[in-house]
């Protein structure tokens, strides 16, 4: 009954057999191995269509860490399904592609596919759990194989350059959105997606609710390349084509599309997600189709475009979740959530088209040595086929019948004309915003759509400018876009077929409530008549064309956003200077001079154990326990801080080691004084021990230390040496006043009937606790073994070490 | 001119034993007055500290062909080796015992396990300050 959760892991187990598919079967390219996983996964996931279209859901829990809560969940609905299918089908084509876009002798194939598998298996299990720990791990894993695929060709500087960026960018992100799931769970107290979903409404005036909502926004912007966190997937282009066509056009990036519409249910309704998911998918679609116009380079300028097509389906998640605002789903309100419906459609639609833009520039690529549009052109009767497919994708994309992306687009235009007329949220101020950006960014759209087809395959073939001399691609290398370019077409003629099957379980699944009123289904056509919509996308054209033509005339407007203050340098900048200050911090206070480094742990002594009294109100100082002073001990102290006082200020070495010397022996007097027979013989030989071994440094001092110096006398030594006394004084009045049980000494009072000993104190140190004695004398071995050896086994004068002998 | 150290020598030669006598005494009488293995040690380390002051190391070591780092390491297995002892007879480790045994010309005397572990102490501590003081004087 786990088969949903086999069919994640089938993936990554097929990835452990790879390198021994490589190894063993060098002649076949590894790839056809590989391209079975996804076509099988594409034909087990195919046939839940029709139960999920009739509104069954799947759910399949296999338990991991139960007493975390932690399952490994598998569940499929109307949402997972797309993008399982998305995810699956792209897969086969993109496996089938590579085996002929990757070399079988010059590439490391291997490597390759255990990555490619390991996505495959990771983005699967993204969108398959429900259970928001396993959904963290996987998207930590398609980060993470991301990363491998970026830096395939690790041995180019801009290879690792994009894989560390987008590294960087979205694992930031997934540790925000694992910080908003801790939350949800914490508010919620369960990790089921489903659970969460349907408890939410108790827990939304809670505190945690905005900060989980922003920080699960957070990752899902960074995955899904939203301005301002979409500098990583232009450089992420240096992957090979493949990878670029399958990770970075239709799946890794709906990653974040997914979130946000997994998540809308949760915080759908609420005025900050809809602001924010909203405005960040606008400013998105127009910066990206803005920025895309200017690039050169074909893949850059699709990378563009996709974080330009995100940006919109994001948007339109945005505008739709305005639908939950209210509190019963009517036909009313349902009029709002077209755009869910909408960003789903063209969640599909971009998925077929860019896949298929990507192929054709890879396969451009391929056969002419270069993707800068400045050196191609005139290709259109060299390579008829890709022509054609690149016509199609792209007329796709900028919105022209008679393809798919005309039908998303002008329902895009209806959505957004009708947020337009929300009346909360204050949107009666706002609104028109909407219509105006979606239009200005749509037109922007069209004129980049037009450079990718005409000055490519249009214009003058220049031949000299090529590496290659310019052919049609194999056969192989085209089915994969032919397929995805025909579904492109076809989605155009046929769109309720796919609108009824996947994109109505999809919105089910966003928005189940609206499902169970049983409001009227959406559909999806060609035709509305002349409306606004209609009117907006002739404008677009319009005005498209009219861009396009004057393009020269106003490509100085890029002029006003200069390299030096785009993103991409805010980013560089921002990770040199985290380095330069971190090292200079790091240099200023590691200063390799052990003064600092004492002055650094006396203060914190100071201020940890000062702050400590000062707060526990602990000081408190009681004499009344006290013995009374005798005359001698009072005469000895009193000579014992002078001698103390005076070591610092001794003119030479000696007199202070003498002046040491004599507090020893003090020491060993006030042992005497307080009857600890023991004591003051052992301080008495140790001191005089110590004292002759100070005397044999001393004499072996190095010549220039034996001048007669006055020492440095700093204020701040001072200061701090008197700070740490009185600490220290402070400390011991207290607990000398602060006696809280008795002394335990009385039971060893007994040593004779214990210990066969009269003396207490050896029976302690031989007896009672004779561990502490062993450890000593074992210290004491291994400080005379260290003395050994640092004599003995020094370098000698030459520099040369003794291991070198 | 040639140093003359015959009145250091023949006072050594004295003090020596005088010193080692009260070494093994303070190590003897731990148990029951002031002294121990550590003392003891240090004291009996002090003899030869004065013998290496009056006469050379390499008279010193023709005189006692010891190796001190070996009686360091000797004390202190013997210190441990007496814990593990008390193991072998499922006591808890380092636990102490005595008897009393009847012992020719000295009669009956209690023996005290304790003794060993404090000898154990006192090799360990003569032997440690010895090689300590032999390895810094030699490195001159």
């Amino acid at each position: 009954m786990y088969t949903l959760n086999i069919a994640i892991v089938i993936p990554f187990i097929v990835a452990l057999f790879i390198p021994l598919l490589y190894k063993k079967f060098g002649r076949v390219h590894t790839g056809w191995f590989v391209l079975a996983v996804p076509v099988a996964l594409f034909i087990y996931l195919a046939q839940f269509i029709p139960s999920i279209a009739r509104g069954e859901v799947y759910f399949s829990e296999v338990p991991w860490i139960p007493s975390l809560g932690i399952n490994f969940a598998a569940y499929l609905d109307g949402l997972s399904l797309i993008l399982a299918l998305l995810i699956t089908g792209v897969g086969s084509l993109v496996v089938l592609y590579s085996i002929y876009y990757l070399s079988k002798e010059r590439e490391s194939l291997g490597h390759f596919y255990v990555y490619l598998l390991m996505f495959m298996g990771a983005m699967l299990g993204v969108v398959l759990s429900d259970n928001l720990m396993v959904l963290y791990l996987f998207w930590e894993l398609t980060s993470i194989s991301s990363f491998l695929l970026i830096a395939y060709w690790y041995h180019r500087r801009q290879s690792r350059y994009g894989a560390q960026k987008s590294m960087l960018i979205t694992v930031t992100g997934g540790i925000g959105m694992l910080a908003g799931f801790i939350m949800l769970s914490t508010m919620t107290g369960t990790n089921s997606i489903r659970e969460i979903i349907a408890t939410i409404g108790q827990y939304t005036d809670h505190t945690l609710f905005i900060p989980a909502m922003l920080l699960v926004l957070l990752g899902a912007f960074t995955k899904s390349a939203q301005f301002p966190f979409h500098i990583w997937l232009p450089d992420a282009m240096e992957a090979p084509t493949p990878v670029s066509a399958y990770l970075h056009s239709a799946t890794m990036v709906k990653a974040g599309i997914y979130l946000v519409a997994r998540f809308t249910p949760v915080f759908g309704g609420d005025a900050v997600w809809f602001w924010v998911v909203s405005i960040v998918g606008l400013v998105t679609l127009f910066w990206g189709s803005f920025t895309a116009i200017r690039q050169t380079d074909l893949k850059a300028l699709l990378a563009y475009s996709t974080i330009s097509q995100l940006g919109l389906i994001m948007s339109l998640l945005g505008l739709g979740s305005a639908a939950l605002y209210f509190d019963e789903a009517t036909e009313a309100t349902a009029y709002y959530s077209l755009a869910i419906f909408t960003a789903l459609f063209h969640l599909i639609n971009h998925s077929t088209f860019k896949g298929a833009l990507f192929m054709v520039v890879g396969i451009v690529d391929h056969e002419t040595g270069t993707r800068d549009i400045r050196k191609l052109g005139g290709l259109m009767t060299i390579m008829p086929i890709t022509f054609t497919l690149a016509v199609i994708g792209s007329f796709a994309m900028a919105g022209l019948p008679p393809f798919n992306g005309f039908l998303s687009k002008e329902m895009f235009f209806t959505s957004t004309l009708r947020a337009s007329e929300l009346s909360f949220f204050s949107m009666e101020t706002w609104g028109l915003m909407f219509p105006v950006v979606a239009w200005v960014a749509s037109v922007l759209t069209f004129v980049y759509c037009m450079i990718l087809v005409f000055k490519t395959f249009f214009g003058n073939y220049q031949p000299e400018k090529l590496e290659k001399k310019a052919h049609e691609a194999p056969l192989g290398m085209l089915i994969p876009p032919v397929i995805l370019a025909s579904l492109v077409v076809a989605f155009f003629f046929f769109p309720n077929i796919i609108g009824e099957y996947l994109i109505q379980p999809g919105y089910g699944a966003i928005l189940p409530t609206f499902m169970e009123a049983n409001l009227p289904d959406y559909d999806i056509a060609p035709w509305h008549g002349i409306n606004t919509e209609l009117l907006m996308t002739l404008g677009v054209v319009g005005f498209g064309i009219v861009l396009y033509r004057l393009w020269p005339s106003w490509s100085g407007i890029y002029a006003l956003f200069p390299a030096k203050f785009s993103l991409d340098s805010l980013y560089n900048h921002t990770l040199m200077s985290v380095e330069r200050r971190s090292t200079s911090l790091t240099n200023r206070y590691m200063t390799g001079n052990m003064y600092h480094y004492m002055v650094y742990i006396f203060i914190v002594i100071i201020v940890v154990v000062t702050g400590a009294i000062a707060y526990t109100g602990a000081f408190r100082f009681d004499p009344s326990n006290d013995a009374p002073i005798s005359i001698y001990e009072a005469f000895i102290a009193v000579v014992m801080a002078l001698t103390a006082i005076a070591i610092p200020f001794a003119k030479s070495r000696l007199t202070a080691i003498l002046l040491n010397g004599v507090l020893g022996y003090l020491l060993a007097l006030f042992f005497v004084f307080f009857r600890a027979p023991d004591l003051a013989l052992t301080q008495l030989v140790v001191e005089t021990v110590s004292a002759s071994l100070f005397l044999l440094c001393f004499y072996f001092l190095p010549e220039w230390e034996k001048e007669k110096r006055k020492r440095k006398i700093k204020g701040i030594n001072a200061i701090i040496a008197l700070s740490v006394g009185t600490l220290v004084t402070m400390l011991a009045l207290s607990v000398q006043s602060n006696r809280l049980f008795d002394s335990i000494s009385a039971f060893y009072e007994n040593a004779y009937e214990l210990a066969g000993a009269q003396n207490i104190v050896n029976a302690i140190l031989g007896d009672f606790r004779a561990f502490d004695t062993m450890l000593e004398v074992v210290v004491l071995l291994i400080a005379g073994i260290g003395v050994y050896v640092l004599i003995k086994l020094k370098a000698n004068k030459g520099g040369r070490d003794v291991e070198n002998k | 001119m040639k140093t003359n150290d015959v009145i250091l020598h023949t006072v050594t030669k004295v003090a020596v034993f005088i010193i080692l006598t009260y070494g093994v005494h303070l190590f003897l009488a731990g148990h029951y007055e002031p002294g121990g293995g550590f003392v003891g040690g240090l004291v009996l380390a002090s003899a030869f500290v004065l013998l290496l002051l009056a006469f050379d190391i390499e008279t010193v070591r023709l005189g006692m062909p010891i190796d001190f780092k070996l009686l360091a390491a000797a004390g202190a297995f013997i210190s441990v080796g007496t814990g593990l002892a008390a193991m072998a007879f499922g006591v808890p480790f380092l636990s102490q015992t005595e008897i009393s045994a009847t012992v020719p010309i000295l009669g009956e005397i209690p023996l005290a396990s304790v003794v060993l572990f404090e000898a154990g102490v006192a090799f360990a501590v003569i032997g440690t300050v010895v090689t300590i003081i032999i390895s810094i004087s030699e490195d001159v």
